[in-house]
């Protein structure tokens, strides 16, 4: 059984990510890769915060991971689940994981990404159990 | 005699108020400045330096400066959340030892209890600037899961139990119950830390540290200053900064900032850890004293749980006397920052004035750690190895 959902609230978008937003809109986790060092990183940045350099570019992510870790925040309103997500390309990034029975949320579990429209209509990638 | 020292704590004190409804910040910083130099034997006007967070009313230190009377040679504001002014106290010393001041002073002030304001989401006023907002914000993320998550990994990778975490509340209640103004005061045992409600898992409300107003104030000296003031004085023998961050999305949650600050602040005092008699471990939540333990090496990453239990950090009873005020889980959090509170605490045992049934016997050489943000993000790690004033 799922557990009714929070409000998203907005993301601040800039001119460093607003192609990341641009890419969820259309159903795609964008991510960032070094073309100097070869590195991908999160948050997604103008210059690379492994090498400096400002060589980077945009890559479509498989949207597959597994859970880092994960907190159920138990005193909300509306309780839900904050998680590291690790994806397959590497890098860690915090999101909530929704449609899942909190019971069977656990470390290591396969995920994969979704979306949800937040309080202005921009879509936030979360990720579900798969 | 013995060890050198490049200055020396010579005033350190802690705010009795724990809601301070009457009183406002500016008045805080002042008080406890006040309550710092009349312990040191010193006045206002011997101060040269000073010292505060990021967090204080004004433009960095200008303003209290000013309401304070202060004429000053040297300031420093550094922000690092909680850590700070252990953090400042390794900025002091190197500022004295470099002639840039001879008298300094740290204070910390606030009112969260008063002002009602407690949580993470209440300082999301950076908007668009704040780099890492839209990947963060959006999901909640607020202290308690934040933490909760680091707990979450360390019990994965080490099976680290909620039991095993019980033990460090449980430790700090059995020193809070001889502070008269400790805001926990009541003995909790292991099930009774296991069985309050769950606030985020794996985080119980007893293990998070209470919600407190008030503050402290630190006086730190030249060596020739300290001469004059007598062997109060505590040693500063060495120190050591970190910051702890997400490295760009590649980072591992069961480690904290005290694994790069620890060490520089040993190696600089030529101590190891097992020389170390009392130690005050900042402990914002449970799970922050038992990978900050492992990280500053008093036992080996992922034995931490192992070494928290049984009583291990209790005074008289454990082989690392920890917290001997309560913490800030059970005694106080001012302004929730608990970095301020971890010093005094241990200058208090190096001159022998904890509560006589927390003090350590002999109590020589000391260790604080100041942790600030949050170790499952961006975090601020100071360590401080002090002694006392023949070591």
């Amino acid at each position: 059984m799922s557990n009714p959902e929070r409000t998203y609230v907005d993301p601040s978008i800039n001119m460093e990510t607003e192609a990341y937003w641009e890419g969820t809109a259309q159903g795609k986790l964008l991510l960032k890769r070094c073309c100097s060092c070869g590195e991908t990183h999160f948050y997604p940045r103008a210059i690379c915060p492994h090498c400096l350099s400002s060589d980077t570019e945009w890559f479509e992510a498989s949207g597959k991971g597994k859970i880092y870790s994960y907190s159920i925040m138990r005193r909300a309103k509306i309780p839900y689940v904050m998680a590291y997500v690790t994806l397959d390309e590497g890098i860690t990034m915090m999101t909530n994981i929704v449609e899942s029975d909190f019971d069977d949320v656990a470390v290591d579990k396969a995920v994969e990404v979704t979306f949800r429209k937040t309080e202005s209509d921009h879509s936030l990638p979360v990720f579900r159990l798969s | 005699m013995g060890r050198s020292s490049k200055a020396y704590i010579a005033g350190a004190f802690e705010h009795p108020t724990r809601k301070a409804v009457d009183k406002t910040i500016a008045q805080l910083h002042a008080e406890v400045a006040l309550g710092a130099l009349q312990d040191a034997g010193l006045t206002k006007d011997d101060v040269d330096g000073y010292f505060c967070d990021g967090d204080v009313p004004g433009l960095g230190g200008l303003s209290m400066a000013e309401y304070m009377g202060l004429n000053l040679k040297y300031i420093d504001s550094t922000e690092t959340g909680g850590s700070s002014y252990v953090l400042h106290v390794g900025h002091a010393v190197d500022a004295i030892a470099a002639g840039k001041c001879s008298v300094a002073l740290i204070t910390l002030a606030g009112r969260p209890k008063a002002e009602g304001v407690v949580s993470l989401a209440a300082r999301d006023g950076d908007g668009g600037k704040l780099p890492e907002r839209g990947f963060e914000i959006p999901y909640a993320p607020v202290i308690t899961n934040m933490y909760g998550m680091a707990a979450m990994r360390h019990m994965y990778e080490y099976g680290t139990t909620s039991e095993q975490l019980a033990w460090i509340k449980v430790a700090a209640s059995h020193h809070a119950q001889h502070n008269e103004r400790a805001v926990l005061r009541d003995v909790v045992t292991v099930e009774d830390v296991v069985n309050s409600p769950m606030i985020s898992d794996p985080l119980h409300r007893l293990d998070c540290c209470v919600i407190s107003d008030g503050g402290g104030a630190l006086i730190i000296v030249s060596p020739e200053v300290a001469k004059t003031l007598g062997d109060r004085c505590v040693k500063v023998l060495g120190s050591g900064t970190s910051i702890g961050h997400l490295n760009g999305g590649k980072f591992d949650l069961t480690y904290t900032g005290a694994a790069v600050s620890g060490p520089i602040a040993f190696e600089e005092a030529g101590l190891k850890p097992a020389d170390i008699d009392y130690a005050s471990i900042y402990d914002s939540f449970t799970i922050t004293v038992l990978e900050t333990i492992e990280d500053l090496g008093f036992c080996a990453k992922g034995d931490g749980g192992k070494f928290v239990s049984d009583g291990n950090l209790i005074s008289g009873v454990g082989k690392l006397p920890f917290n001997t005020d309560g913490g800030g889980l059970c005694n106080n959090h001012p302004s929730n920052r608990g970095g301020m509170t971890k010093v005094v605490e241990a200058v208090r045992q190096l001159r022998g004035e904890a509560h006589p049934a927390v003090q350590v016997p002999d109590c020589t050489l000391a260790l604080a750690h100041g942790t600030g943000g949050q170790i499952s993000a961006r975090h601020g790690s100071a360590t401080v190895i002090l002694g006392r004033n023949d070591a």
